[in-house]
């Protein structure tokens, strides 16, 4: 017997009233759920995927969606989700791919932390009158100075310091290849980290010339596939990242499918055109933490010694252990990327299963090198979900050095986190390769909403620093006193070294 | 042609690398390295014409990123030379660890005897002028061209009865061609991986880079030009196509 279709996941409908059938949702869906016969607009809803680009676009609100129209019988354990994923796996014996982040309704760390704030025993600070310091160096910095005082009262540094970034603001953006999201949609943040005094990552799909101008702002990112990786590249770069894990699929690779390897890609990739993109699960020129020092000084000693060198892991259960063993191996910066990390595609059972979150991460982690006495050999970078400037003040409280946002900035250039990014049919022309779906995005137009979005973030946490009396995001910095655990048990309390409220 | 000579003893490989980049620059054609004993990283992400003679051992990531440079060893290579390297050539007069050749995406690669496992691994091409090769004069350990992406491995196996025994030949690989002497069992090819029919196209394809082998290690190369090779390649140049579904 056939197992038949099964409920719709969206239900459009057009308010017939107040549509002008001016035809935009036509032309605006480019999964085709809207078509014409005659005069009529004809509704395919099982072709939606929520990315609201006809909501967006129709100038009488004249469409609805609803999410999941048909019940099922309610079970708090066989869930619509449960059931519908079986079924999908009987028909087709395969693994479900699924793109953003973590979609399981795990409780959130960041939802049940809150910050401190002045109140009479010491005066918050205005910023508007006070300067806030927000400028953000990512690298080494030495356990103490060394100065030779001359004669004449002239002061030197004997102590050589190794190169560092310099940020205006604790936001960069993460990486995200080329490939993967569109030129335009790379241009655009690439405007707006320049815009903003920032860094940005190329992800691990090269570097393609139309980014040149902006290599400056570039972190350039050395995966396991090394796609489009060359001594020029690396030249180009203003720091360097090795890529080990990411935080939506913690040990295993990825794999561009060749339908994305267009002409351009296939050039910045350094690929053969239409052929899959496979980056293997580890480096095969790492398979211990002492081959992972290898490929830092490696990077090092091609760019020599002139550029910091990151390594990104995924927020896994020892990643306290691993940074600990990344801090001693050269590297500069160590990014943990949580579990509610990104990603155009990744095996559902890794999205929603692997990892841990950030915020236990990155606490542990901090902890661990200030345990061993080698946190400042290198900064912390905390990754993968961060949603506001709550979060990101937070994550800084908790031990980071800066953060890295992804999905945020993509909303800010329209996505709407749909999911289906998989797809290569983004209509917002971020995730697709498609000609008429990237030119609808202008990067003029969406670096200003990412820069606008990083100015307002950095507004707020100068305004929660300040009204906590911190001026400087180095008093913010693993400043755990600055914040309370709300409702969190004592495990996590202990991990991330937070009192509860009230204490 | 200006010849630069250094001694590498008891040298750091970073000053090492320092002096190598310096002479390059002031137009040294060719660089001798005396008394090298394991320094990593020689000629890392090194460009130009200019060929370097290793005297001794050299360490790990010989010629890593490198493109043009011409990189001749008189010993063995501890491991990865020629990872990650666009263009350029290097040649072993010895042995080479593990993953020779690691994701190599241009020049040519040559070793005189054997190699460890991973050997050309994750190998590719782009354009015509991309191509890599890695020719290896006798045996190889296991997963030899692994995820191999595009370009060629020829394993000689001078002197040897099997050259290749171990496991993993080409898993995974989903472009580019492995070719090894005499026979090679089915149950030794990695999963994607397939045999293919070595004819007298195939031979003529590999010629000049036997020759090229024979030039370098001076030896003949009329005992190794005919079909005696086993010849393995993709079964598929999309691996892991079929293997998802959409949520
Ligand atoms: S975009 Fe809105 S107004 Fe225009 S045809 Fe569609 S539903 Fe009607
Ligand atoms: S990038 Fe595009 S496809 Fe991906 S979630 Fe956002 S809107 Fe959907």
């Amino acid at each position: 017997m056939s197992l038949g279709s099964v409920p719709l996941k969206y239900k459009v409908t057009i308010d017939r009233e107040q549509c002008m059938h001016c035809m935009r949702c036509i032309n605006n869906c480019s999964y085709g759920v809207f078509h014409r016969e005659d005069d009529r607009i004809i509704i395919d809803s099982r072709k939606c995927t929520a990315c609201h680009h006809c909501i967006s676009m129709c100038p009488r609100d004249a469409i609805s969606l609803q999410e999941r129209p048909v019940d099922y019988r309610s079970h708090p354990l066989w869930t619509a989700e449960a059931r519908e994923d079986i079924i999908n796996q009987a028909r087709t014996g395969k693994i479900i791919l699924a793109g953003m982040g973590n979609a399981k309704p795990y409780p959130v760390i960041f939802d049940r932390l809150v910050l401190d704030a002045c109140q009479v025993t010491n005066p918050s600070i205005d910023p508007l009158r006070e300067p806030m310091e927000l400028r953000t160096y990512i690298g080494k910095k030495p356990p103490r100075l060394e100065i030779d005082k001359k004669d004449n009262g002239d002061i030197e540094m004997l102590t050589k310091l190794t190169p560092n970034l310099k940020l205006e603001t604790p936001i960069m953006i993460g990486h995200m290849s080329y490939g993967a999201i569109s030129l335009n949609a790379q241009l655009s943040l690439a405007k707006a980290v320049e815009k903003t005094g920032t860094f940005m990552g190329t992800g691990e799909g090269g570097l393609h010339e139309a980014i040149y101008p902006y290599q400056k702002n570039m972190i350039v990112q050395v995966a396991s596939g090394r796609f489009g990786v060359d001594i020029n590249y690396l030249e180009r770069g203003a720091a360097i990242e090795i890529k080990i894990g990411q935080g939506a699929k913690p040990g295993i690779g990825g794999h561009l499918p060749g339908e994305k390897v267009c002409q351009d890609v296939s050039c910045t990739r350094m690929i053969p055109l239409g052929s899959d993109a496979i980056s293997p699960a580890p480096h095969h020129d790492i398979y211990s933490i002492e081959d992972l020092a290898q490929l830092v000084r490696s990077l090092k000693e091609a760019t020599e010694w002139k550029k910091p060198v990151f390594v990104k892991i995924a927020a896994v259960h020892n990643a306290a252990a691993i940074a600990a063993g990344i801090a001693r191996s050269s590297a500069d910066a160590v990014v943990i990327d949580g579990f509610r990390g990104g990603s155009g595609a990744t095996p559902k059972v890794f999205r929603d299963n692997v990892g841990i979150p950030i915020e236990a991460a990155v606490a542990s982690v901090d902890q661990k090198l200030k345990d061993q006495g080698i946190r400042n050999k290198i900064s912390v970078i905390a990754s993968g979900g961060i949603r506001n400037s709550a979060d990101i003040a937070k994550s800084i409280a908790l031990g980071a050095d800066a953060v890295y946002i992804g999905t945020g900035a993509l909303i800010a250039m329209g996505c709407r986190v749909c999911g289906q990014c998989y797809r290569g049919m983004c209509p917002w022309g971020i995730a697709t390769q498609r000609q008429e779906l990237v030119d609808r995005l202008d990067p003029e137009i969406e670096s200003e909403h990412v820069a606008n979005l990083i100015r307002s973030w950095t507004l707020e946490l100068s305004e929660l620093m300040g009204a906590a009396g911190i001026n400087s995001i180095e008093s913010l910095r693993s400043n755990r006193s600055r914040l309370r655990g709300y409702m969190l048990d004592e495990g996590t309390l202990d991990v991330l070294q937070v009192k509860p409220v009230g204490a | 042609m200006k010849k630069v000579e250094i001694d590498a003893k008891g040298m750091h490989y970073t000053p090492l690398n320092k002096m190598i980049r310096e002479a390059v620059k002031n137009g040294a054609k060719e660089i001798i390295l005396d008394n090298v004993i394991g320094q990593r990283f020689i000629a890392d992400g090194l460009k130009g014409d200019v060929t370097i003679r290793i005297n001794g051992v050299a360490g790990g990531d010989l010629g890593m990123f490198m493109n043009g440079p011409t990189c001749i060893v008189n010993g063995n290579c501890d491991h990865a030379p020629g990872n990650t390297m666009d263009g350029g050539t290097i040649v072993i007069h010895g042995s080479a660890g593990d993953a020779v050749a690691h994701s190599m995406r241009g020049g040519k690669l040559f070793v005189e005897k054997n190699i460890g496992y991973r050997g050309g691994i994750h190998m590719k091409q782009y354009e015509e002028d991309r191509r890599p090769a890695l020719v290896v004069g006798g045996a190889s350990h296991a997963f030899l061209g692994e995820y191999m992406a595009g370009g060629l491995i020829i394993v000689l196996g001078i002197g040897q009865e099997n050259p290749v025994m171990d496991r993993g030949i080409g898993s995974g690989i989903h472009g580019g061609m492995i070719v090894i002497r005499g026979e090679v069992k089915d149950e030794l090819l990695g999963v994607g991986a397939r045999k293919m029919e070595f004819g007298e196209k195939e031979l003529e394809m590999i010629t000049p880079y036997v020759e090229e082998f024979c030039k370098h290690f001076d030896t003949e190369p009329s005992g190794l030009l005919d079909t005696n090779y086993t010849c393995i390649v993709p079964a598929s140049t999309r691996p892991f196509a079929g293997k998802y579904t959409w949520e």
